[in-house]
């Protein structure tokens, strides 16, 4: 199934995703309609569930903010496709249980409003009449994200 | 093979003789520390999510206010309440309103050779005695807190051989933005930012706790600097007893060695919307750029030795009526410590809004936000786009003799342009 590219730049920072007058709101679901709204006010109004975010260098940098994932995640955002990720950005991502992947050639392939097929199983995403393959993530960390995140696979422990 | 400071730390909290680099072990945190910003959070998932919620070990936790306090609305009120209830219920250690999370870290827990979570971005703070601090998401925080335990990568390690003082008028916040301008905002991203040589063991704490700050803004996962002497003097002056004195390894392996001469160093202005979007004050101060708004705070350069220097460049003179002049004390030791001083007295005859100890304008929500295409000098931590306010306003980050003087002059300048 093909879903919509929303295209954005290098050192997309946590602020941006989600600036930091919102992140003591009471929960994401009301956080979720600010996302990205220096960027793009419009944006939470017009994404739809399974759409995906490709990006270039360093998405996430800056703040440790987990609800800068989640929101995306509760927007129902189906991954991040970037070139790069800031650190805490990354892992957060893992850990809540939303697909990051790095693919350092889908960024100049693609531009805004593109659809995109994503395997997340194969690794693969196809646009732009090319498939891309995703860098593997370690399999330590594939088995926290498969488990549905960190908080999922703590229940299962028991 | 040999280790740096970093791998031998995490060897250490894993309970294994030797890690190295992209190994993924599960280690033991010696302690944890979560902040208003995101506890509520991490409150609800403890509460709504987990089939057996339960604390591994309460005294390794550290509940913090102090990035909306006291609260600026009813909502904020709300989530305050959450974690203060959590604490109680738990026996978790609370603080509220005595200073900026890091900074009462540095004063009362953190020791050297210590593996340290963080629910903020800016923990890597604690490498300025000699520990491992990284800053992790509410799910991470809740693992640790429920498990005593936590998954690490172990991170590359860039090496930062420092030499010599630096001038006098140029300061460990100049360094460290001079470093990031060099390697870049992305620079250090998942590596450990080592600091070493004479020239680091010449900074105090204070100066250390600038410089492993910011290590986050070049994307490091930790910034520790060799500890020595000093660190273990602090660590006496505040009751604790510095066990694991760290030091790489001759034969450890680091992804890249840089070298710095403090001498060389100049005072920076950091332009919008970037950290790594360094300039020299010397070619900034001849733009004449109009401020509306100095702030002088922040875990990165809120301490006794930045009041102290802005308050030298103020004395005698007074805000220009167009800047709003405000200060936050990293904590309220600080804070007292400067009125002993006189510092807070010679800010306020200058003109400065003196402010309780919390995040204050760096982090844009509560204090002292900025509005459409205003400008903000400041000593804060990182000015990305809406940092402090409205998204079409602008930030730029410089020293806090710097900020002072901007302060005075009403543009962008340095003490020695008044």
């Amino acid at each position: 199934m093909s879903n919509q590219i929303w295209k954005f730049h290098n050192d997309v920072d946590t602020d941006q995703i989600i600036a930091s007058q919102y992140l003591l709101l009471p929960d994401v679901e009301e956080m979720k309609q600010y996302t990205f709204e220096s960027l793009d006010p419009d944006f939470a109004k017009n994404v739809h569930e399974g759409d995906i975010i490709v990006a270039g260098e360093n998405f996430g940098c800056g703040s440790s903010r987990e609800q800068a994932p989640s929101v995306l995640k509760a927007l129902g955002v189906k991954a991040v496709i970037a070139r790069s990720f800031a650190r805490i950005f990354y892992r957060n991502s893992i850990n809540i249980g939303f697909p990051v992947i790095v693919c350092k050639d889908l960024y100049d392939a693609v531009k805004d409003g593109d659809m995109a097929d994503l395997d997340l199983s194969a690794g693969t995403v196809t646009a732009a009449g090319k498939t891309f393959t995703c860098t593997k993530l370690p399999e330590y960390m594939q088995n926290i994200l498969s488990q549905g995140g960190l908080i999922a696979s703590l229940n299962k422990e028991g | 093979m040999g280790m740096t400071i970093g791998e031998k730390i995490i060897a250490r909290a894993a309970g294994v003789s030797e890690v190295k680099p992209n190994d993924i072990h599960t280690v033991k945190l010696d302690r944890m520390m979560s902040n208003d910003g995101t506890t509520h959070l991490t409150v609800d998932m403890y509460k709504n999510k987990l089939k057996h919620p339960r604390i591994a070990d309460k005294d390794k936790i550290v509940f913090i206010m102090d990035h909306n306090v006291p609260a600026e609305n009813p909502k904020t009120a709300e989530a305050h309440k959450k974690m203060r209830n959590f604490a109680r219920e738990n026996g978790i250690k609370l603080y509220e309103g005595q200073g900026v999370c890091h900074q009462i870290m540095m004063e009362d827990y953190v020791c050297p050779g210590e593996l340290i979570f963080g629910a903020d971005s800016h923990t890597t703070s604690y490498g300025a005695l000699g520990a491992f601090g990284t800053g992790v998401g509410c799910t991470d925080f809740l693992y640790g807190m429920v498990t005593g335990s936590s998954w690490v990568m172990v991170p590359e390690t860039l090496r930062f051989n420092l030499h010599g003082k630096l001038r006098e008028g140029v300061y460990a916040r100049d360094l460290i933005l001079t470093i990031i301008g060099d390697i870049g905002a992305n620079g250090a991203t998942y590596k450990i930012m080592e600091f070493a040589g004479d020239g680091a063991h010449n900074l105090s704490i204070d100066e250390r706790m600038v410089l492993c700050n910011l290590t986050v803004e070049a994307g490091a996962k930790a910034g520790i600097v060799e500890p020595d002497e000093k660190v273990a003097d602090y660590c006496r002056q505040h009751g604790r007893e510095a066990v694991h004195m760290f030091k790489s390894d001759p034969d450890a392996r680091f992804a890249a060695v840089y070298e710095y001469d403090l001498s060389q160093i100049e005072p920076v202005v950091v332009r919008p919307d970037f950290v790594d979007n360094f300039a020299l004050l010397r070619d900034v101060r001849e733009e004449k750029i109009p401020v509306d708004e100095v702030f002088i705070g922040s875990c990165n350069n809120g301490r006794l030795p930045d009041l102290r220097a802005a308050a030298q460049v103020v004395k005698g003179r007074k805000t220009a009526p167009s800047v709003r002049f405000l200060v936050a004390p990293a904590s309220n030791q600080v804070y007292i410590d400067a009125l002993k001083e006189g510092i807070i007295t010679t800010l306020m005859e200058a003109g400065a809004m003196i402010m309780n100890s919390n995040c204050s304008v760096c982090w844009g929500s509560c204090q002292g936000v900025i509005g459409e295409n205003e400008v903000l000098i400041s000593t804060g931590t990182r000015n990305f786009k809406g940092r402090a306010g409205h998204p079409s306003s602008k930030v730029y980050l410089a020293s806090a003799a710097t900020c002072a003087a901007s302060a005075i002059a009403g543009t962008i300048c340095g003490p020695e342009d008044l």
